[in-house]
């Protein structure tokens, strides 16, 4: 059996994409795709410590699906701001939506 | 209807006439006066009813008509309000209630009721006249109506109900209720004309006058109460046992039992109300006013009412004192006091050329009969009195009032600027005024007393013979003396006033007054002679048994005994003809043949003519006595050095250190502290913000830079720590 290392390994190197898609992109939607990425990571881990320390309580996938849920909702609300933000500014580029600072 | 309670309506119309003239009526003559006098007349009607009840009632002294109920709880108990009427204040309300309903009538001829309004006429200022056309197109001068008539029925209607009041009321307290409302009317009505500087004085002058005298009256009602515990006469005077305990008790000074002490500081009240020497001053004064409210406030009424309070409180004064016996000490003074004001006050009456004076200084002195009446405990007699002249007077005053507007019609007539109240003025009047002549010599003569036709006579004839039989026989010459007097300045009023030849253009045309003015005076006419056949005595030479004494049975029920009469004497009833024809003969012979407007008294009796007539300058002595070191007081000491230098220095040193104080406060406090302190504060958090602010570099990506090293760093330490421990 695939010791549970790897699937920490594999959600840590999911973190580390998603970080740095969100720090590095300028494109809100590749910002929002990496912090899907980073919140699959999460799913990744919960799931594997559910499968390898306690089988006989469903709570890690239930906490999964709370979190997929979470993720739907969040894209959900993020998409529709970030169509407001180019119907008004005609970009999305992250850098360039900073109305708000002082 | 029961008798009781129409004597608790009776004092009420009058009221309600008051309230409706002030509030509705206001503006309205007609309506004004005839609401008056329908008050008036429904008061005078139901007194006529109940007087006539209360006559023919059996045993009235011991069992009065009388109703009461609770008034103004008190503790335990409860001050009582009620209304009574006894033999005395039957008498009193009979009289009252003629003379008021008399010159409410007077007063709408007075003040010319449907005479055009003068053209220069003002309120607070009696009325100049109107011209007007006649059909030829000459022009006359008139007289012009009162500007204020409607305030006045308005003021007078008040009294009324204020003296009803105190007639039919059951005890002190409701008694001095009216006494201060007749004295608040008193006060508008003497300054009714306002605008005039003299009736303004004479207002303020009369009102403060009487207020001395009733401040020592509420103590004597308060100390009355502390000892009776009640203030109702019947309580009072029908308590054998207490009667006696404040006659035993000694008051703890001047060495007077509690009911002299109590009677005097009640009597001081008379003296105030009644202008009984020294308080006297303000009553001359009042004439100011018109003249129907020197007819009824100050001589049938309002000044009747401090001899009615002293013979109410006749048991006090005289307790412990026996017919026949030396009077006790508040007798000795009351009757010291009556006296001597009878006989002074008839003094200065001999020197006044007002018309309205001699007749105020004359009712001083009778004021000053009945009192001195009173100190010989001639109870009947000081009643008798009272109700007799009470209508002579009115009439007198009335009839003045009368002669005063004839004599204005002829001034206004002959344009001359002569004062229409001097009697030097004036002369002949007899054919011009025959009605006010006859009636004012039939109140003339009753006032001096003219043997057996008319009322003045009996009624002083008893007081003299009370006087007289007391043995005070000091008391009994001085009232002679007084009576003299009386006749002598009374015929001098008529001859200077009535008979002889006119001595100015206005006498000449003086004009008789109408209707509304001559009827009164008609009517109280013959009050004026037959209100003394009800008190004849019965051991009188002739006459005497032919009328039952009914006045002396009816009022003397009052003392609980039947006043049996002093044997008959022929002295005092020698005396009182005598002096009376001889003051009439006197001041005939004296006036008969004035032809220039100088008194020839003034020759003949040199500088005391001048003495009399500045009143014994008792005025003077006032104003140098009381009010100039009130004045001083107020002005300089209160005003200039208590007020402005005292008060107002402390105020200022007060000022002056609070800011001093202050400014301490802020330099080392508010500046440096609280100022500097909230000023570092706010730009301590500025500086802070402008020093943070590059860190809101509005690019989400760095933010998340910064968040993520901050965690890496917090997990590195706790990792740190946890590998540490």
């Amino acid at each position: 059996m695939i010791p549970l290392s790897w699937y920490l390994i594999l959600s840590a190197a999911l973190v580390c994409v998603g970080v740095f898609g969100v720090i590095s992109r300028r494109n809100a939607i590749a910002m929002l795709l990496g912090v899907e990425l980073i919140l699959n990571a999460v799913n990744i881990n919960l799931l594997a410590f559910w499968r390898y320390k306690d089988v006989s309580h469903v709570t890690g996938q239930v906490f999964t699906i709370m979190v997929i849920t979470a993720a739907a909702a969040e894209v959900a609300v993020g998409l529709a701001i970030f169509i407001a933000v180019y119907r008004n500014k005609r970009t999305i580029a992250a850098e360039d939506v900073a109305d708000l600072k002082g | 209807m029961a008798a009781e309670t129409l004597l608790w309506l009776i004092p009420l119309p009058p009221l309600a006439a008051f309230i409706l003239i002030t509030l509705v009526t206001g503006k309205k003559k007609a309506l004004s006066h005839s609401l008056a006098i329908v008050g008036a007349g429904s008061s005078w009607l139901m007194s006529l009813f109940v007087f006539i009840k209360a006559v023919t009632r059996p045993n009235l002294a011991e069992n009065p008509m009388a109703a009461s109920i609770n008034w103004l709880p008190t503790g335990e108990t409860a001050l009582r309000i009620g209304v009574q009427l006894d033999n005395l204040s039957a008498v009193v309300l009979f009289f009252v209630a003629w003379t008021i309903l008399m010159i409410f009538i007077y007063s709408v001829g007075y003040h010319n009721y449907g005479h055009p309004a003068g053209e220069r006429d003002v309120p607070g200022l009696p009325p100049h006249g109107a011209d007007v056309k006649d059909v030829h197109g000459h022009t006359h001068r008139v007289p012009s109506v009162e500007p204020m008539y409607a305030r006045f029925f308005g003021f007078l209607s008040l009294f009324a109900f204020a003296m009803y009041l105190l007639v039919v009321c059951d005890n002190l307290l409701l008694l001095y209720t009216g006494w201060e409302i007749m004295g608040l009317c008193s006060y508008l009505l003497i300054g009714f004309w306002y605008g005039k500087d003299s009736a303004k004085k004479a207002a303020m002058k009369a009102f403060m006058t009487t207020r001395i005298g009733d401040v020592f009256m509420l103590l004597g009602i308060v100390f009355l109460y502390t000892q009776a515990g009640t203030l109702n006469y019947r309580e009072i005077f029908g308590n054998a046992a207490l009667m006696h305990a404040l006659a035993v008790n000694p008051a703890g000074f001047l060495g007077l039992s509690q009911a002299g002490a109590i009677g005097l500081l009640l009597f001081i009240g008379t003296i105030g109300k009644s202008a009984q020497f020294p308080l006297h001053v303000w009553l001359p004064d009042a004439m100011e006013g018109p003249t129907p409210v020197s007819a009824m406030i100050h001589a049938a009424t309002m000044v009747s009412a401090g001899v009615y309070l002293a013979i109410r409180i006749f048991p006090l004064l005289t307790a412990g004192w026996e017919p026949g016996d030396v009077g006790t000490p508040a007798m000795i003074v009351v009757g010291a006091v009556g006296a001597f004001t009878a006989l002074f006050a008839a003094t200065i009456a001999v020197a006044q050329n007002d018309i309205k004076r001699v007749l105020a200084y004359s009712t001083i002195s009778q004021l000053g009969y009945m009192i001195a009446a009173i100190g010989v405990g001639a109870y009947t007699a000081a009643i008798f009195h009272l109700v007799t002249h009470a209508f002579f007077k009115a009439l007198l005053f009335l009839g003045s009032g009368s002669v005063i507007h004839g004599v204005e019609h002829g001034v206004m007539h002959s344009g001359e600027h002569v004062d229409p109240q001097d009697m030097l003025n004036m002369g002949g009047l007899r054919k011009k005024m025959p009605v006010t002549f006859w009636t004012f010599l039939i109140g003339g003569l009753a006032l001096s007393g003219f043997p057996v036709i008319t009322a003045g006579f009996w009624s002083k004839d008893e007081i003299l013979s009370g006087a007289f039989h007391s043995g005070q026989i000091v008391i009994f010459v001085t009232l002679a003396l007084a009576a003299l007097l009386t006749a002598f300045y009374t015929m001098r009023q008529i001859t200077l006033t009535f008979l002889g030849q006119p001595r100015t253009e206005a006498a000449r045309h003086a004009q008789e007054t109408p209707w509304t003015m001559t009827l009164p005076l008609l009517i109280l006419s013959i009050f004026a002679v037959a209100a003394g056949w009800s008190g004849i005595p019965e051991h009188f030479p002739l006459i005497g048994g032919w009328l039952p004494n009914w006045f002396e049975h009816f009022t003397g029920a009052m003392l609980g005994h039947e006043g049996e009469a002093p044997a008959f004497s022929a002295v005092p009833l020698l005396v009182s003809v005598i002096v009376s024809l001889a003051g009439l003969t006197l001041g005939w012979l004296v006036y008969r043949g004035v032809k220039i407007a100088v008194d020839p008294l003034k020759k003949t009796l040199g500088r005391l003519h001048g003495l009399l007539q500045h009143k014994y300058y008792f005025d003077e002595l006032y104003t140098f006595l009381f009010i100039k070191p009130a004045i001083w007081v107020s002005e300089v000491f209160t005003s200039r050095w208590m007020d402005r230098v005292v008060i107002d220095g402390i105020l200022h040193a007060i000022a002056r250190a609070f800011l001093w104080l202050g400014k301490l406060v802020r330099q080392g406090f508010d500046v440096p502290v609280v100022n500097a302190g909230g000023d570092a504060i706010a730009s301590g958090f500025k500086k802070g913000g402008a020093a943070l602010q590059p860190m809101q570099s509005g690019r989400v990506q760095q933010y998340m830079v910064v968040m993520i090293t901050v965690v890496m760093v917090f997990t590195a330490i706790l990792l740190a720590i946890l590998k540490l421990v």
